[in-house]
């Protein structure tokens, strides 16, 4: 009786919602699934199954090393994200004092600004006849403009981790926030230095929020279009950027369909194997 | 609005056989009660005992599985909260934090044919008789804990409901103030003349401001009784042990007679029991209770009025008021310590830890449990 | 501790400055006399906005977003109102994986929710409008609003329900007094981010978008010509000073959000 009434008036407002993912979310990765397995001949397609695209997507090298370049790129950028974010997190959760909110709201402002302008400053920053350039060769630095900079992959690392840092910072506050500062009186006062202290406590307790900002920054830097297009030049190019070029220039949907599962497969273990071991962190406390 | 019936006149709200239960655990397991128009009930019982949810399905928050919920002699089972004739006072007081005293007070209001003025008017008798007059339009935020009190309290009570339930109003508040609380409620029902029902934990809370006290365990109303009954004659165990504080002894029945029954301690000896203050179902083992204020320390040149054994003084400390006791029996063999207080502690003696003393105690004031 | 504490504030402070300066190249070039984007810089103008407001294209990009932007805001809201309403009022089967399911958008990259979309709209050989971004963004900002409204929602002490229902309102009049008011600080939040994020979103769009270019489309077509840069700095600066605005709003309602919060909290003290 309780429960088939609370039955009815969940599901009577979760309906809508529900029915509206299975139709925009899991019938569109369904279908993607499917023409996976087909081919397409210029502009038909052919609905016999085959794993031929699969067996491209896996083993040619280009799309080999798109992949190998796009996992490279966003493990990166995640490391290096979160080896500057935390230092800021852990300043504005234990020194911000009272002025944290402010701290927290300075540094969102730049990620709300469009993402789009963003990593195109980059390029205006790094081109060769850009920013940096002309600012060095005002300053009387260099002769010929530096030509390292722009198009290649440190350009596009350079360029997520600034844009995704943000991000990073906010899991992490939380659960530097969660800390009872008496845990780290007691930590103390049963001998531990400061040094001793991060790596005992701090560290390990703010674990799921570090967690929580690396799925944050991993998932979306993988399937990263405007950057590399922007700012990677050839050598920086990702496989959001081949799936891309596959479903318009070079009118092969399935092929594009079976790079997308695999990238959503790839993303899919990554994200699990990181739930999995932060539900296994979890457990010790 | 309600159709009178004549079934219970005197009973205004009448729970017959409710069942409710979340999660396949019985929170409240058949309970029957009657509660009287105009009295103060007090439904008392520690924490997940069920009284809270009883009194949500008085209040129609939860539909009961099972039994029959009259209020004014009408089965409300089907009745929404919001016809209901009951009106609340929540445990967080549930004061819309949007709306300030005023708005709060005359909310329930807002849905009577009522004019403007009339309804300002009543929102100041409201607050004048919980004695915030002047708070109108004070914002909710700006309000203390006692005072968010007063304003659920004006806030129910201007709806005139037939009954009013509180779920532990006083919970929240420190002590002191707990302590005034419990006065003005107490009075504040005596003047509007509603009926009462009041959850609580706390025993001195239930027994100093209530006519009558309904004690819970495990989903089920042990007694219900006066406050005075229920302290002196507990018709449970349980309740002995909830109410107060109770030494219990484990005694076999010797003989019964037509008015009493005759039990065996090694201790205390032969105890002849009042039937009138055994309860539970007729066995050969009995558990007694004394409760520590009608254990008496003899000195030596008193003469040994009634029952009497001696003991050894463990434990003793000073409680302000009275004195504590802690005692060892000298022939039983387990390590149970029994309290004996002291309150008028000037004209008795005072003896100190690993003293031997005779403690008397009289027949009248035993109660007695049948063991299974 | 002194010493650590300006170690670390100097460090703050220059990720601040690594934060900001490319934003604020934005107003320094925007403003600048000059079509190349390189220092010195020539001098002060404003020929760069003046030339915003003659580009059509860009006008009805813009509109294009903001229809978009707009109504799959309010659609997100409202779907995202429901979820919340749902998952934190109510014990139901199927209610973790399903309410899990509504919330994958947020870890899927965006390009493999376009090409999925785009698969299925081309299977179904439907044509490409505005509307499909509109379902799209929904689709994206759909978990976004659910978050929010669920922190919404659980600031809303049911027992102020329950108060108001004993106080003899209906449910519908509970809904408006009562719980309307309350959780309005969190529709507004969700409205201003979904707008944000609608409106800066760019793979979903440049899939779906057909022939109507949205803004994002628009601007990265600019890219392509030198000669538009310095237009394309201006309108990043009108773009920024918009969402400075938009967020601080957000940022608003989200403290008034936390002040009912920390209302119950004091509560709790007391």
């Amino acid at each position: 009786m309780y429960l088939s009434e609370q039955n009815r008036k969940g599901w009577r407002l979760l309906g809508v919602p529900f029915l509206f993912a299975i139709f925009l979310l899991a019938v569109p990765i369904v279908t993607m699934t499917a023409l996976s397995f087909w081919t397409q001949d210029y502009l038909t397609l052919i609905k016999t199954i085959t794993f031929e695209n699969y067996k491209q997507a896996w083993f040619q090298p280009v799309f080999q090393t798109l992949f190998a370049r796009s996992l490279i790129i966003s493990l990166t950028v995640t490391f290096f994200t979160i080896l500057f974010a935390f230092p800021i997190a852990y300043y504005i959760s234990f020194y911000g004092g009272k002025r944290k909110a402010l701290w927290l709201f300075l540094i969102t402002i730049p990620f709300w600004t469009s993402y789009l302008l963003r990593m195109f400053l980059w390029k205006v920053i790094l081109g060769y006849n850009g920013v940096l350039n002309s600012f060095f060769d005002w300053l009387g630095v260099i002769t010929e403009p530096l030509t390292f900079l722009l198009y290649n992959t440190n350009a596009v690392i350079l360029a997520l981790v600034h844009g995704w840092a943000p991000f990073a910072i906010l899991p992490i506050f939380v659960s530097l926030e969660k800390i009872d500062r008496s845990l780290l009186e007691a930590s103390n006062d049963l001998g531990d230095n400061s040094f001793n202290q991060f790596f005992r406590i701090i560290l390990p307790l703010s674990m799921p929020g570090v967690i929580g900002a690396v799925l944050i920054i991993f998932i979306p830097c993988i399937g990263d279009y405007i950057t590399p297009k922007l700012v990677g030049g050839p050598e920086g190019l990702m496989i959001a950027n081949m799936i891309q070029v596959q479903f318009s220039k070079a009118n092969n949907a399935p092929l594009a369909a079976a790079l997308s599962v695999t990238s959503l497969l790839i993303v899919g273990i990554i994200a699990m194997a990181f739930v999995f071991f932060n539900r296994k962190y979890l457990r010790n406390y | 609005m309600i159709k009178k019936n004549s079934i219970n006149n005197e009973k205004i709200v009448d729970l017959i056989s409710i069942v409710k239960s979340f999660d396949h655990v019985k929170a409240v397991n058949n309970v029957s009660l009657g509660i009287n128009e105009g009295e103060f009930f007090s439904l008392l019982g520690p924490s997940g005992c069920g009284k809270t949810t009883l009194l949500r399905v008085i209040a129609g928050f939860e539909k009961p599985e099972n039994g029959n919920v009259f209020i004014n002699g009408t089965n409300v089972n089907s009745v929404a909260p919001n016809n209901r004739p009951t009106n609340m006072v929540f445990q967080n007081y549930a004061i819309f934090p949007h709306l300030n005293v005023s708005e709060n007070v005359g909310y329930g209001l807002r849905n009577t044919n009522l004019s403007k003025d009339q309804i300002l008017k009543k929102i100041d008798g409201a607050l004048k008789l919980v004695g915030l007059k002047g708070y109108n339009k004070r914002a909710s935020s700006a309000l203390s804990g006692g005072q968010r009190q007063r304003v659920a309290l004006a806030r129910a009570l201007i709806l005139k409901p037939r009954v009013l339930l509180l779920d532990e109003p006083l919970s929240a508040l420190d002590k002191n103030l707990r302590e005034q609380m419990q006065f003005e409620l107490r009075q504040l029902q005596k003047s509007v003349g509603i009926t009462f029902i009041l959850v609580t934990h706390d025993q001195t809370e239930a027994l100093t401001m209530s006519d009558r006290v309904g004690v819970m365990f495990n989903g089920k109303v042990d007694q219900v009784a006066t406050p005075e009954q229920i302290y002196n004659k507990p018709e449970t165990k349980m309740v002995a042990a909830f109410i107060g504080s109770m030494n219990f002894f484990e005694t076999k029945c010797l003989e019964k007679s037509s008015k009493t029954v005759t039990v065996f301690h090694k201790d205390l000896g032969n105890v002849k029991l009042l039937k009138n203050n055994i309860f539970g179902v007729e066995s050969t083992k009995l558990t007694i209770g004394i409760r520590p204020e009608n254990l008496k320390i003899i000195s030596d040149n008193l003469k040994i009025q009634s029952k009497s054994f001696t003991a050894k003084i463990v434990e003793k400390s000073f409680m302000g008021d009275t004195m504590l006791y802690s005692i060892k029996l000298n022939q039983s063999e387990n390590n149970n310590t029994y309290n004996i207080s002291i309150s008028d502690i000037k004209n008795s003696p005072n003896p100190n830890i690993g003293d031997k003393i005779s403690v008397t105690f009289e027949e009248a004031d035993v109660v007695a449990y049948y063991e299974e | 501790m002194k010493k650590s504490n300006k170690i670390f504030k100097s460090i703050v402070i220059s990720f601040l400055i690594f934060l900001y300066a490319p934003a604020l190249l934005l107003p320094i070039f925007s403003f600048n006399n000059s079509k190349v984007i390189a220092f010195p810089l020539s001098g002060f103008s404003t020929i760069w906005f003046e030339e915003l407001l003659y580009e059509n294209t860009l006008h009805n990009a813009l509109f294009n977003s903001l229809v978009i932007a707009i109504s799959s805001t309010i659609l997100a809201t409202i779907l995202g109102t429901l979820v919340a309403r749902a998952s934190t009022r109510y014990i139901f089967y199927g209610k973790k994986i399903s309410i899990t399911f509504i919330l994958v958008p947020l870890i899927l990259p965006e390009i493999i929710l376009g090409v999925c979309l785009l698969t299925v709209l081309i299977q179904l050989g439907l044509d490409l409008n505005l509307w499909s971004v509109v379902l799209g963004h929904t689709l994206l900002i759909t978990p976004f609003s659910t978050l929010i409204m669920v922190s919404a929602f659980n600031n809303l002490d049911i027992s102020l329900e329950e108060a108001s229902l004993d106080l003899g309102m209906s449910s519908l009049q509970t809904f408006w007094i009562i719980i309307l008011p309350m959780v309005s600080p969190g529709l507004i939040s969700s409205l201003l981010i979904g707008f944000v994020i609608s409106l800066d979103e760019f793979i979903i769009a440049f899939f779906l978008t057909g022939v109507e270019p949205t803004l994002p489309v628009y601007i990265w077509s600019q890219f392509r010509f030198p000669a538009k840069l310095p237009s394309t700095m201006a309108l990043g600066t009108v773009l920024l000073i918009v969402s400075l605005i938009l967020v601080s709003l957000f940022e608003y309602f989200r403290r008034r959000m936390e002040l009912y919060n920390n209302y119950g909290v004091e509560l709790d003290q007391k």
